[in-house]
C-alpha cells in the first residue's frame, strides 16, 4: 500500500488519511464579492504539478500539510501546520454567526 | 447463381470494396469554422450533429490519442436517466431517447440492450431518496419504480439479499437502464460526422489556445497552427489543462476512477445491478465478462494507475453482491481520469472566453450523454452562442451565484 509520512505518527498507510483540499487563503467573507468567495470554494487552478494540500491522520485527528505532485502521486514533503501559521486565527464574530462560528485555528 | 459467386471471387475489390469506415484525415488545414479539441464519443457526436442538423462540415476534431481511447474506452457503458434533479433527468433522459434509435441512425450496431437498470436501498433514508427519484423520473417520462425484495429475487437470481450484512430494502428499478459497446458509439459518430465532411486529426495535440481580446480565434498544435471561427473543448479529465490554456480556471477537481472485468462466464445477470451502500455496480457483457466498478479514488491525481486497496475493496463488495464471483478470475483493470465537479453535474456552455464553448464536468456520467450532449452542444455552436434550454442549468457560472445543481443520484455521490 502507499505509504504517506505523518509528520506525528510516521509512515502510515494512506487508508489511515483523509484528503482535506487545497491550503489556499480564505478572502474576507464579510467584504469579499461572491465572485471572489465562488473563486475560493469552487475553483481550483487543477494542474499537474506540486500541490500544497491539507491532510488528516483519521485516528488520531491530526491535521498537516503535504505537498504532492499530481502527476506522479509522489509525496515529497509533509510538516506540521506550525510551519505556515505562525499566528492564532480567530475568525471575527457578528451577529449572525455567533451560534455556528467563532472557532479558531491553530 | 455459382457463375455471379465466381465473378464475385474474382472482382478486383474482393472481398469487399476498399471504402474505410473513417477517411484518412490529410493535412490540416489553416483555418476551419469550429475546432473540436477531444476526439472521444463527446467530441465527434458534436462535429456529427453540426453536420447533420446544421449544414456546419468545416469541423476538425483534434485528439492528442486516438478516437475514443480516453474515458469513453474506459467508462462501464451504464446508461440511464434515473437522477434526482429535474434539470438532470430531464437532460438524461432525453440521452435515452436518443441512444434507443442510435444503431438505426448510423447504420451500424453500436449493441444496444436495454436490459433495466436497478438499484438497491439497505436504510430507510435510501428508500425515501429512492421514492423521490422514482417519482421525478415518472414525471419526466422513464420508466422507474420502487421494487420489493422477492421482485428484486426474481430478477436477480443470484443476488445475495445481505450484502455486507446490510438488508435490501427496496430496489429503484429502472426499465429504461441499458448498457451499449462505448467504442462503437464513439465509431458510428465518427463515421457519420466524417461522411458528411467534418476531418477527424488523431495524434493531433494542442499546445496553446489562441485567445485575441477576449475572443478564442485558433489554436496551436504539434502539427501547426489553425485559425478558426469557434471551440469547443471537450477533453474529460483535462479540463482545467486545456482551461489554462484558455486562460480561466474551472470549478473542477480530477481524480482517477477505477474499474475491471472478469473472464466470461455464462449469462447470469440481465439487468445492471448496484448497490447504493457498498458503492459498487455490476453488469454482465453479452459476452459473458462481468464488469464492475465503485466511487472515484479518495484524493486528487493526473494518473490512470490501479491501486490495490481500491481494487480490493471494490472487489469485496462486488462478492458481497455475488458470493459466486469469488470463484472467477480478473481479466482487466483499469483507471480513467475524472474531472468532477463540486455538485455532480455537468459543465456545458458558456466560457469566460468569447467564442470558446465548454462541454467537462462529466466526472463519472459522460458517457450516458453524449448523444444529447453532442446535439445540444452542436445547437449552442451553431446558433452562435444562443444556449439550449436543456442545458442552460449547468452554465458553468452557476457557481459563480451559488445556483448548484445537486445531482445526488450520480454514480459517485452516495445516496
Amino acid at each position: 500500500m502507499k505509504m504517506m509520512p505523518c509528520p506525528l505518527n510516521g509512515l502510515r498507510n494512506i487508508s489511515e488519511f483523509v484528503y482535506g483540499g487545497e491550503v489556499t487563503d480564505m478572502p474576507d467573507h464579510t467584504t469579499c464579492s461572491d465572485r471572489e468567495w465562488a473563486e475560493y470554494v469552487f475553483y481550483t487552478d487543477n494542474q499537474i504539478q506540486v500541490v500544497t494540500e491539507w491532510w488528516l491522520h483519521a485516528p488520531s485527528s491530526y491535521w498537516f500539510i503535504a505537498e504532492r505532485h499530481t502527476g506522479s502521486d509522489e509525496i515529497l514533503r509533509t510538516y506540521d501546520p506550525s510551519e505556515r501559521f505562525t499566528e492564532r486565527v480567530d475568525f471575527e464574530q457578528t451577529e449572525d454567526n455567533t451560534t455556528t462560528g467563532g472557532g479558531s485555528g491553530s | 447463381m455459382a457463375f455471379s459467386l465466381l465473378k464475385y471471387g474474382l472482382r478486383k475489390d474482393y472481398p469487399f470494396a476498399h471504402k474505410p469506415d473513417l477517411p484518412i484525415a490529410g493535412e490540416l488545414k489553416s483555418h476551419y469554422d469550429v475546432v473540436i479539441i477531444g476526439g472521444g464519443g463527446h467530441g465527434v457526436a458534436i462535429a456529427y450533429y453540426l453536420a447533420k442538423y446544421h449544414g456546419i462540415t468545416n469541423v476538425a476534431v483534434l485528439e492528442k490519442g486516438y478516437l475514443g481511447g480516453g474515458n469513453t474506452a474506459r467508462n462501464t457503458a451504464v446508461i440511464r436517466s434515473n437522477y434526482l434533479t429535474s434539470e438532470g433527468v430531464r437532460f438524461y433522459k432525453a440521452s435515452v431517447n436518443l441512444f434507443e434509435r442510435l444503431s438505426n441512425e448510423f447504420d451500424f450496431n453500436i449493441m444496444y440492450s436495454q436490459r433495466g437498470q436497478l438499484t438497491l436501498a439497505h436504510t430507510d433514508a435510501t428508500v425515501r431518496a429512492f421514492r423521490q427519484r422514482a417519482e421525478v423520473n415518472r414525471h419526466f417520462g422513464g420508466r422507474t419504480e420502487l421494487i420489493d425484495p422477492p421482485a428484486i429475487r426474481e430478477l436477480v437470481p443470484g443476488l445475495n439479499m445481505h450484502p455486507g450484512h446490510l438488508p435490501v430494502l427496496k430496489g429503484l428499478w429502472h426499465r429504461d437502464g441499458a448498457t451499449a459497446r462505448h467504442d462503437a458509439v464513439a465509431w458510428g459518430y465518427a463515421r457519420g460526422a466524417t461522411q458528411r465532411g467534418a476531418e477527424l486529426h488523431q495524434l493531433t495535440e494542442v499546445t496553446d489556445v489562441l485567445v485575441d481580446k477576449g475572443r478564442a480565434i485558433g489554436v496551436d498544435t504539434n502539427r501547426g497552427r489553425v485559425k478558426c471561427g469557434c471551440i469547443v473543448q471537450a477533453v474529460a479529465g483535462h479540463s482545467s489543462l486545456l482551461a489554462a490554456k484558455a486562460g480561466f480556471r474551472m470549478p473542477i477537481i480530477t481524480y482517477p476512477l477505477q474499474a475491471m472485468v472478469t473472464q466470461p462466464v455464462k449469462p447470469f445477470l440481465d439487468p445492471l445491478v448496484s448497490s447504493s451502500a457498498l458503492h459498487c455496480y455490476v453488469q454482465q457483457t453479452s459476452r459473458g465478462e462481468i464488469v464492475f466498478g465503485g466511487g472515484s479514488d479518495p484524493y486528487p491525481l493526473y494518473n490512470s494507475r490501479s491501486t490495490l486497496e481500491l481494487k480490493e475493496s471494490l472487489i469485496a463488495s462486488a462478492v458481497e453482491m455475488f458470493p459466486f464471483m469469488a470463484k472467477l478470475r480478473l481479466m482487466r483493470q483499469w483507471a480513467g481520469i475524472t474531472d468532477m465537479t463540486a455538485d455532480y453535474s455537468p459543465i456545458m456552455g458558456l466560457s469566460p472566453v468569447e467564442n470558446y464553448y465548454l462541454d467537462a464536468g462529466w466526472g463519472t456520467w459522460g458517457f450516458k450523454a453524449t448523444p444529447i450532449c453532442g446535439q445540444t452542444m452542436a445547437e449552442l455552436v451553431a446558433s452562435g452562442g444562443k444556449v439550449p434550454e436543456l442545458i442552460a442549468p449547468f452554465a458553468m457560472d452557476r457557481f459563480d451565484s451559488f445556483r448548484q445543481v445537486n445531482e445526488m443520484g450520480a454514480t459517485a455521490a452516495s445516496h
